[in-house]
C-alpha cells in the first residue's frame, strides 16, 4: 500500500505520525545490558547453528529452516532472566549448556551438542545479538 | 547437512567419476560453442553498422543469409547434435562383468535404498544414503511409489526420472572417495525441496568392510526374533532399552523395520543402520541425538505435510530414550 498519497493529501496525519513516533521511542530506553558480538563471530554461530541443527527443536530468529515447535524459542536471550530457568544468563554459561546441557543442568532434556568449544561461544554469541524488541 | 547444489566449485562443474566427467564435457563445450557464435553474431553486426561499405554490402546481401543463417547454423547443430547423442549415449552403455545394482525408490518425500545381490534379491536395506565402492560401476535401478521424482547426484551423473509403474536405469560411477549431495530432481509435491540423500564413495576395502559389517548386523539379527544381541548391546544403557520397548510400544513399529526386533512395519524407510546415516529426515538434517528427538517429537515442523506424524504425546525423557536406542542402530 502506498502510504505516502496519504501523508501528501493530510499533512495533519504526517505530523500526527510523526508525534506518535517520537512517543514510541520515547517508550523505552536501549537495552543497555544488551552485549552487541562482533559481527564475524555471531555470522560464525548462525552457521554452527544451521550445520548442527539446533532448528529442529527451536525457533531461531535469522533461521529460515526450520523451526521446530518442540523447544523454547531462542528469540532475545539478552531479556531472559535465568537460562532453561535456572543457571544465570551470562555468555560462558550459555556456551557450556549448548554443549552439555545435561552435565550444566542435570535432568534437562536437552541433549548434548556435537559442538566445538568455539562453536559453542560462537553460538552464544548470535543468540545474545538477536534482537527482541 | 549435505548440499548438492550449493558449494565451490559447484558440483555440476566438478564431476566425480567418468559419468559425471562425460556430462560436463558436454556442457562445456555447448557453453564455449555457445560463445564462439555470440561473438561471431556481435562482430558480424558491428561490421554491419560501422563497417566498411563493400563489408556493409556483403552482410546485407541474399548470399550472407545463405550463409551465415541456414549453412553455417546447419552444419554446426547438426554436427552437435550427432556428437551430443553419441556421447550420451555412452551414459546407458551395458557394463560388461562386474556391476554393482542398487534399487533406489523415490517416495514423497525420501529415497528408499536396497542394495541387490544375486538374482536381483535385496540383500541390503537403507534409505536416503547409497554407498559404493571407488572405481566399480553401479547400476541403480530407479523406481518410485506414488508419482514421478528424479534421481540426481550432480558429482555422479545426470538426472534420471523416477517414473510409476517403469523401472529405469542408471550408470554412475566415482573415481574418488568422498560424500557427495543428492536431490529430488522433479518437483513432487509439497517437500520436493527437502527431499535429498547423500552417495558415499569408499575405497574398495573399505567399502568391503562396511558391507560386511552390514551383513553380519543382519546375520545375526535373523536368529529369532528380540535376541539376546539387541538386549546385550544395550543393556549397558537402560534408557536405550526403555527406547527400544518405546519404539514397540508407542507405534514405531507399524511404519518401520529394525531388523532383529518386532519391528516389521515397510511404509517408512528401514532404521536398521539409522544410527550410522550422516542425514535424518532425507538428507536435511545432521544425524544425532538432539535431531533424532526433534524428528521424532515434530517432525511436522521441520518437514511439514511428510507421511510421518508429530509425536509430541511422548514426554521429553520417552523421547530421548528412543532416540537413544535408534542411535544405536548402526
Amino acid at each position: 500500500m502506498d502510504m505516502g498519497h496519504i501523508y501528501r493529501r493530510a499533512p495533519l496525519a504526517r505530523a500526527m505520525a510523526l508525534m506518535a513516533c517520537a512517543c514510541l521511542s520515547a517508550c523505552k530506553d536501549p537495552v543497555q545490558t544488551r552485549r552487541e558480538p562482533a559481527a564475524e563471530t555471531a555470522a560464525r554461530g548462525l552457521i554452527a547453528i544451521r550445520d548442527a541443527g539446533c532448528g529442529s527443536c527451536h525457533e531461531i530468529p535469522g533461521l529460515d529452516w526450520p523451526k521446530g515447535r518442540l523447544a523454547p524459542s531462542l528469540n532475545g536471550f539478552d531479556d531472559v532472566g535465568l537460562i532453561a530457568g535456572q543457571l544465570p544468563n551470562r555468555p560462558e554459561v550459555l556456551a557450556a549448556f549448548i554443549r552439555n546441557a545435561p552435565l550444566v543442568k542435570p535432568g534437562s532434556t536437552m541433549p548434548p551438542m556435537p559442538v566445538t568449544r568455539q562453536e559453542a561461544r560462537d553460538i552464544a554469541s548470535y543468540l545474545y545479538g538477536i534482537d527482541h524488541d | 547437512m549435505i548440499d548438492a547444489l550449493w558449494g565451490w566449485p559447484p558440483p555440476v562443474l566438478d564431476p566425480a567419476g567418468p559419468y559425471a566427467a562425460k556430462v560436463t564435457t558436454l556442457a562445456w563445450s555447448l557453453f564455449a560453442l555457445g560463445v564462439i557464435v555470440t561473438l561471431v553474431v556481435i562482430a558480424a553486426l558491428w561490421a554491419a553498422i560501422k563497417g566498411p561499405p563493400r563489408v556493409q554490402a556483403m552482410l546485407g546481401g541474399e548470399r550472407a543469409i545463405w550463409i551465415g543463417g541456414v549453412a553455417f547454423p546447419g552444419v554446426v547443430l547438426t554436427a552437435l547434435l550427432i556428437w551430443g547423442l553419441t556421447l550420451t549415449a555412452t551414459l546407458t552403455d551395458p557394463i560388461e562383468g562386474d556391476e554393482m545394482r542398487i534399487r533406489v525408490t523415490g517416495e514423497m518425500w525420501w529415497f528408499r535404498v536396497q542394495y541387490l545381490g544375486d538374482q536381483g534379491r535385496v540383500i541390503m536395506e537403507d534409505a536416503n544414503e547409497i554407498h559404493i565402492p571407488v572405481g566399480r560401476p553401479v547400476v541403480l535401478e530407479l523406481e518410485s511409489a506414488d508419482v514421478i521424482h528424479s534421481f540426481w547426484v550432480p558429482h555422479l551423473s545426470g538426472k534420471k526420472d523416477m517414473i510409476p509403474g517403469r523401472r529405469t536405469l542408471l550408470l554412475v560411477e566415482a573415481d574418488r572417495p568422498g560424500e557427495f549431495g543428492g536431490v529430488c530432481a522433479e518437483y513432487c509435491g509439497a517437500q520436493h525441496a527437502l527431499m535429498g540423500f547423500v552417495a558415499v564413495a569408499h575405497e574398495p576395502a573399505a567399502w568391503n568392510d562396511w558391507r560386511d559389517a552390514r551383513l553380519a548386523r543382519i546375520a545375526a539379527a535373523d536368529g529369532p526374533r528380540g535376541t539376546d544381541l539387541d538386549m546385550a548391546r544395550t543393556a549397558a544403557a537402560g534408557d536405550a532399552a526403555r527406547g527400544r520397548n518405546l519404539f514397540m510400544d508407542v507405534g514405531c513399529a507399524a511404519c518401520h523395520r529394525v531388523a532383529g526386533t518386532d519391528a516389521n512395519g515397510l511404509a517408512g524407510p528401514d532404521l536398521t543402520h539409522v544410527g550410522s546415516r550422516r542425514t535424518l529426515g532425507a538428507g536435511i538434517l545432521p544425524n544425532h541425538l538432539g535431531t533424532m528427538m526433534g524428528w521424532i517429537g515434530d517432525s511436522q515442523s521441520i518437514k511439514p505435510g511428510n507421511r510421518m506424524p508429530s509425536y509430541d504425546m511422548l514426554s521429553a525423557g520417552e523421547l530421548e530414550a528412543i532416540a537413544l536406542w535408534l542411535e544405536q542402530q548402526k
